[in-house]
């Protein structure tokens, strides 16, 4: 099969594979991600998922909004169920008892069923080989029992278990970073995007469905309600991640790291910050050094990630603007 | 007819898989169970089936992938002990709850802590409210043969529940036994084709799998899932009598050695069972009139068979190899549930043996039935509950 275009006008023809009716908080931007995702490409798609905000909002009783085959099981295990889907598939078409259609597996995770609890599962799945992409949608917060930290969240923000307090201004730990973590697993493709970068996005699943064996994708996913932002600024704020290198747009191929694309200016990490509500303690004034603190985090990170490009050959230049 | 070895309990079982081929297997190591997956990785590794073999990084995955694996539509076993079980414990209700036909042959150990890797029906025990059927093995024999109908009964299109069949640690699982093998063409043919009911793999007709019910149909799920264990035990029964067909060798739901005419009985599980018949045999020579009740299957437990397979006894014992902590031994506690609905309710007593695979032996079954003499003649239980086999 060939990539398919990625135009607009003829994305916008094709059949949605993740539907309207799903109950997840409108401005969400997990069903974005997915919606995208699953737009990338026409092959057939089998997925999991972690327990969490996508799944409990996505299928209830007998209403699903998957139009392709889904399992949820648990929350810890999205890699190691889709890793027996794709086992099975992989005998019954060995067997010939099952036609060879190209099926691609494809886990959806939280970044707490992912970064945390979920973690020895994917780590797991990943060196054993199995040919599946897992796509971590990362709101920075286990948001589906009520916006709790995880070990995705920023460094200062405001969650209910790391509340900012008089004493105890929010989160005081860095973010993991999970990407990193997984390129170490030395397979052939992980990448990190955002949804407001569609193009790109898509163009990175494309390519890992292209890729045999085990990936990983890390999408930033705004939530209004954790993040304590507007609703219609999903997209904007997934934009501002990218603008101020809080969340760069790159990827690991076969251990060759790629910086897909780099913002003309670097925006201060303050204005991905101030529009939101979580980080809104950062900026009292007895506050100061945490945004000091959150920006030279993101200054050394994003120096270390170019110096990296750099080492393999460089930057791919945008294509969107 | 088959061919006779000299296999150990794992062994038996090992070969049972091989004989069923299954589609995909995902395992993880565990003593007294490793064993089993070990000889059954080399002949995954010599081409002698066809399974997709998934060596997980733990038990929880191990379950996971055979609950994707299952869903996605084709035959799946995996096997496991104790801790293994123990990790699992999630996601067994979830693999019964979806009606997937897993089977997983488990070799009893007991439960840490203190850590130990003997014999006991702990772990078992521990997943009695899954809504998997369960099956107990007396020696390498059972094991095999209870394996080999697992299949049949977990994937008849009336059931679909997984399936775990359960042999003692070290004591079955490690020792060398008379066993006899099926042929390989009759097991597969016993066995039969696999039949996929809404597979994932179905890429035209997509399923969703795992929705979230909330109260207003919860209660209603959990009460469909009732009603399918009502059915297993028919079909348990069809399933033994074809294979008695095939092999001569009889199942029931439980077994019963000298109980028709018997006045006390002693009900026990597994490898204990046979050590009990032959000091039952002793006692009968001198005019006690004594039996066992055997149960295979402990779940769905057959209450209503058992009570009319007792009625007659005016007391009985109950052998459990592990305890309830703070209550009954939980064979005993299902044994009383079935007394309960007899007219005349016998007295019983309950004795906890066996844990951590102590010996059982020859005077510790004597010294139970010297207890049953009286307790029929003055129907006065001195304590309900006591371990046997302690050392003080
Ligand atoms: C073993 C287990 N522990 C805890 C939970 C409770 N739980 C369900 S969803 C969830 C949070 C999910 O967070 P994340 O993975 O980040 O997804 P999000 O809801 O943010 O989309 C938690 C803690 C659970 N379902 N299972
Ligand atoms: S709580 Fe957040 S992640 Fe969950 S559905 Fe709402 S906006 Fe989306
Ligand atoms: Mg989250």
């Amino acid at each position: 099969m060939t990539t398919k275009p990625l135009k607009l006008r003829e994305l916008a023809k094709g059949e949605d594979r993740f539907v309207h009716g799903h109950r997840m908080c409108s401005g969400c931007g997990a069903p974005i991600v997915v919606k995208q995702v699953l737009m990338a490409t026409d092959y057939p798609i089998v997925a999991s998922n972690a327990t969490g905000c996508l799944e409990v909002s996505s299928c209830i009783q007998q209403f699903t909004a998957w139009k392709i085959p889904w399992i949820h099981s648990a929350f810890e295990n999205a890699a190691a169920t889709i890793s027996g889907v794709e086992a099975m598939y992989k005998s019954l078409v060995k067997q010939g008892k099952l036609e060879d259609r190209n099926v691609k597996f494809v886990a959806f995770g939280g970044d707490g069923g992912t970064y945390d609890i979920g973690f020895q599962s994917l780590s797991g799945a990943m060196e054993r080989g199995h040919d599946m992409l897992y796509v971590c949608y990362d709101n920075g917060a286990y948001m589906n029992t009520g916006i709790q930290r995880s070990s995705a969240t920023p460094f200062g923000a405001n969650t209910t278990t790391c509340p900012a307090g008089d004493v105890i201004p929010g989160k005081l730990q860095q973010r993991k970073d999970l990407t990193k973590i997984m390129a170490a697993h030395g397979i052939p493709y992980v990448a990190q995007a955002s949804p407001a970068n569609w193009m790109d996005l898509m163009k990175k699943v494309q390519k890992a469905f292209e890729i045999k064996g085990p990936k990983f994708m890390n999408v930033i996913s705004p939530c209004n309600r954790g993040w304590r932002s507007k609703t219609n600024d999903a997209v904007a704020l997934a934009r501002l991640a990218v603008e101020t290198c809080y969340w760069p747009l790159y990827e690991i191929e076969n251990g060759v790291t790629k910086i897909t694309f780099k913002p003309k200016e670097k925006k201060p990490l303050v204005d991905f910050l101030k529009p939101q509500g979580r980080f809104r303690h950062m900026f009292n004034p007895e506050n100061e050094w945490m945004l000091k603190q959150a920006q030279e985090y993101v200054d050394n990170q994003w120096e270390r990630l170019q110096k990296e490009a750099a080492f393999f050959g460089g930057e791919e230049k945008a294509e969107e603007k | 007819m088959g061919k006779i070895v000299a296999v150990t309990g794992n062994e038996a079982c090992a070969q049972a898989l091989k004989q069923i081929n299954p589609d995909v297997c995902a395992a993880y190591p565990i003593t007294p169970a490793t064993d089993l997956m070990q000889r059954f990785s080399g002949f995954v590794n010599d081409g002698k089936v066809d399974t997709e073999l998934v060596l997980v990084e733990s038990e929880h995955s191990a379950m996971s992938a055979c609950i994707g694996a299952a869903a996605a539509g084709g035959r799946v076993a995996t096997a496991t002990s104790s801790q293994g079980l123990a990790l699992m414990w999630e996601m067994l209700y979830i693999a019964a709850g979806t009606r997937l036909p897993i089977v997983m042959p488990l070799v009893n150990r007991a439960l840490s802590a203190p850590l130990n890797i003997h014999g006991d029906h702990s772990d078992g025990m521990g997943a009695r409210d899954t809504g998997w059927i369960q099956f107990y093995s007396e020696n390498a024999q059972e094991a095999y043969d209870n394996t080999i109908q697992a299949f049949r009964v977990a994937e008849h299109l009336d059931i679909r529940l997984p399936v775990i069949v359960c042999m003692d640690g070290f004591i079955v699982s490690h020792s060398i036994e008379r066993v006899e093998y099926i042929d390989d063409a009759d097991v597969k043919k016993f066995v039969g084709k696999f039949v996929a009911v809404n597979p994932l793999l179905d890429i035209d007709n997509p399923k969703s799998y795992g929705p979230l019910i909330l109260t207003d149909l919860y209660h209603e799920y959990k009460r469909a899932q009732h009603e399918v264990m009502t059915r297993v035990p028919k079909v348990v029964l069809e399933v033994a009598a074809e294979f008695e067909k095939m092999t001569g060798r009889r199942y029931g739901l439980f077994e019963t050695y000298r109980l028709e005419d018997a006045e006390m009985a002693v009900v026990v599980m597994s490898s204990a069972a046979g050590t009990t018949k032959d000091i039952i045999d002793q006692y009968r020579d001198r005019g006690v009139k004594i039996g066992l009740l055997k149960p295979r299957m402990f779940r769905p437990f057959p209450f209503a068979e058992i009570a009319n397979a007792l009625k007659h006894v005016k007391a009985i014992a109950v052998l459990d190899r592990a305890d309830s902590f703070g209550g009954m031994g939980p064979l005993y506690s299902e044994i009383a549930g079935a007394v309960m609905q007899m007219d005349t309710k016998p007295a019983m007593i309950n004795k906890i043996f066996g844990l951590g695979g102590r010996d059982y032996l020859p005077d510790q079954a004597e010294h139970v039935i010297d207890e049953l003499i009286t307790l029929a003649k003055t129907g006065k239980v001195q304590a309900v509950k006591e371990y046997i086999g302690v050392r003080e």
